[in-house]
């Protein structure tokens, strides 16, 4: 665990990680049956929760979609099995750390009767309609993130794009979901692989695998030969923590950078997971939306480790059960990685599009008590984005926005390598989160006050401007009533008080 | 000596003319400067306006953050009155305005609230319509009115007016 001295082209800091992945991957993959009970909730990526297009008490097939995609971003979701809606209601999501959200509940018929659809050529589809076609699949990142798929394709129109890089690195410790498929479904990911290209009419796509994963290697370099398209390669790179990072692989592969705020895209590449692209091939070609994933099941709080094709909505706790169930040892629960996972409150959270990994761990991690800063310099050697994470800890600390934004903090991408190497144990990374989201309050707060001064300016001008314009139609019945002389005036005011005209006129 | 003076005399008047000439078209072009750019007020009452949380709650004894934040630049007003900004615009408005920082006058709750009119029992009176510094009440005459939640500012000022006590503050959803 110590900052490697070899060099590594644009990549900065970084850590050489334990790799603890053996225990999961010496089995191959195993499909779960389906569950009895599948908890689909409807925000399962970045964006726009999806909207339920279906009634409590309905019969749905696997693959029909049953809450659709709403705004600008977002993704539809579809049944992960045939069986009947038996509730829309809250339950523990993994977004929120096992507190509830919005899910739909199907009870499994156990038939597993999947919908029908009509084959489909990619190669015949215009690139709008390959796009409109992902998104109806229900494709989101299968990295960990979740953005949609479509809508991150329909980016590279605003920009010119020369190479879609494929993500085959999965840097954290424990995770090998990446690695399986890779090792068992390569044909997939080369052909999911050719329809994003031809999404992004783009001529060069690069896979990239981590050092360590041979298998996973060789087997792509097979399906690449048999497929023959030469606009594919197959790059290797360093076994680094956190060279997966798409910003930190732009540089592996390309050497550029990624400017501070911007995006792969404004280097001229778009990256996706491997896991995505077969996705996106299990979808144009067998026609089955996005209802199962890879998950790697691991720990020391698990007896037996293994990575499992689990159909989206199927619980942890149904999950576990299935691979063996929990060791006495079994303490934490994390969603995600060791570095970058989420620790839940309850297994019965649901596996969603983004639960690449299911992390039972047998203690928090051991941390000594938490000293002072002694401005040792190492979390600042060790951070991939060449940041300062002790300055921004002072700032953080003290609340300074200004200094926090100037210091970068909106670029931490919270890998979470300042931790490890801390001396005084200081829990650098979920300050950092801390302060990320005070950061977005200010900013929401500074909005809404810009906003509200506008309007009371506003506000201002109309009331001045009523108060001229009575002034003036005051003038003008003044004016009106010298020219019509006081006869007329007199008519006028016992007309008002609803009295007769003055018989002698 | 004195052919020494004679010498130096033209000179000399030279130099004083040169100097004067030189001071009087600075003093012109300074007094043309000053025309024209009339003080640097205007900006410094924009920039005071900036620090203060936009409100407009009037708490300050102002009728607004604008005509607070013109108090206190052009009479001297306090610069601890504002309970919604807290003690961070106060340090701020100190450092910006060159002054000591003041303990609050007042304190108000921190969290974020919107006003709430309950519907069932508003008669569409228009008075706390009329009374929002921002218009974020929508309503007609004997109809039902309501706030846009999203742009009311929690101020507090339409709920003295209300005839039937219908308006609520609730923490921002």
């Amino acid at each position: 665990m110590t900052a490697p001295t070899y060099d590594l082209g644009p990549l900065h800091g970084g850590l050489r990680l334990e790799a603890n992945k053996d225990s999961a991957t010496v089995s191959g993959l195993c499909a779960m049956p389906v569950p009895a009970r599948i908890v689909l909730p409807l925000a399962q990526h970045v964006g726009d929760p999806a909207e339920p297009v279906i009634g409590i008490g309905e019969p749905v097939l696997r693959g029909q979609m049953i809450a659709t995609s709403t705004g600008a971003l977002s993704a539809p979701v579809h049944a992960s099995t045939s069986g009947r809606i038996v509730a829309l209601e809250p339950w523990p999501v993994a977004r929120r750390q096992g507190e509830p959200g919005p899910c739909i509940v199907i009870e499994s018929d156990g038939e597993d009767r999947a919908i029908s659809a009509a084959a489909i050529d990619y190669r015949e589809l215009s690139r709008e309609a390959l796009i409109a076609l992902l998104l109806e699949g229900g494709i989101v990142g299968l990295g960990g993130a979740a953005f949609p798929t479509a809508q991150k394709l329909g980016q590279a129109h605003t920009v010119p794009i020369e190479m879609l890089i494929l993500n085959g690195v999965e840097c954290e410790p424990w995770i090998s979901c990446d690695d399986l498929l890779m090792r068992e479904r390569a044909s997939a990911v080369v052909g999911g692989a050719q329809m994003l290209l031809a999404a992004l009419a783009v001529e060069r796509c690069c896979i990239a695998v981590e050092s360590d994963k041979p298998t996973a290697r060789q087997r792509l370099a097979d399906a690449l030969g048999a497929a023959g398209d030469e606009r594919l390669t197959l790059k290797p790179v360093p076994t680094i923590y956190p060279s997966g990072a798409e910003d930190q692989l732009v540089g592996l592969v390309t050497q550029r950078e990624v400017p501070s705020g911007g995006l792969p895209i404004d280097s001229g590449c778009l990256v996706h997971n491997v896991g995505t692209a077969a996705a996106v091939y299990d979808w144009v070609q067998n026609r089955e939306p996005l209802i199962s994933r890879i998950t790697t099941v691991t720990g020391p709080g698990v007896k037996r480790p293994m990575n499992v094709v689990t159909r989206l909505g199927t619980t942890v706790a149904d999950l576990v059960a299935y691979t063996g169930g929990y060791t006495d040892r079994a303490r934490v629960l994390v969603i995600g990685g060791s570095m970058t996972g989420r620790s839940m409150s309850t297994d019965r959270v649901p596996i969603v599009k983004a639960s690449n990994c299911v992390l039972v761990l047998d203690q928090t991690a051991a941390r000594g008590p938490v000293l002072p800063c002694i401005r040792c310099g190492e979390c600042a050697s060790v951070c991939p984005i060449r940041l300062l994470p002790q300055q921004l800890y002072w700032y953080a600390s003290a609340d300074d926005e200004a200094r926090l934004r100037g210091y970068g903090l909106t670029d931490c991408i919270e890998c979470g390598c300042c931790d490890l190497v801390c001396p005084s144990q200081l829990a650098l990374t979920s300050t950092f989160r801390f302060a990320k989201g005070r950061l977005h309050e200010l900013q929401d707060r500074q909005a809404r006050a810009e906003r509200a001064r506008r309007r009371f300016a506003a506000r201002g001008d109309r009331l001045k401007r009523d108060a001229e314009q009575q002034k003036r139609e005051l003038e003008r019945q003044k004016t009106r009533a010298k020219t019509l002389g006081k006869d007329a005036i007199t008519a006028i005011m016992h007309r008002k008080r609803g009295k007769p005209e003055d018989p002698k006129r | 000596m004195a052919g020494d003076t004679d010498a130096l005399l033209p000179g000399m008047l030279a130099g004083i003319a040169a100097l004067t000439l030189l001071a009087a078209a600075f003093a012109l072009a300074l007094a043309l400067v000053a025309r024209r750019l009339p003080a640097g007020e205007s900006q410094l009452v924009e920039d005071i306006d900036a620090l203060l949380p936009q409100t407009q709650c009037a708490q300050c004894g102002y009728p607004g953050c604008r005509p607070y934040a013109e108090a206190m630049v052009s009479r001297d007003a306090a610069i601890n009155l504002c309970p919604p900004g807290g003690e961070t615009t106060v340090r701020r408005l100190a450092q910006q305005l060159g002054r000591d920082i003041l303990p609050l006058a007042a304190v108000t709750t921190a969290t974020r609230q919107v006003a709430v009119i309950d519907e069932s029992r508003c008669i569409g009176c228009l008075h706390c319509r009329q009374a929002c510094p921002v218009d974020a009440i929508v309503g007609a005459a004997n109809c039902m009115h309501t706030v846009i939640a999203a742009e009311c500012t929690g101020c507090e000022l339409c709920i003295a007016p209300c005839p039937v006590d219908c308006i609520d503050l609730r923490p921002h959803p």
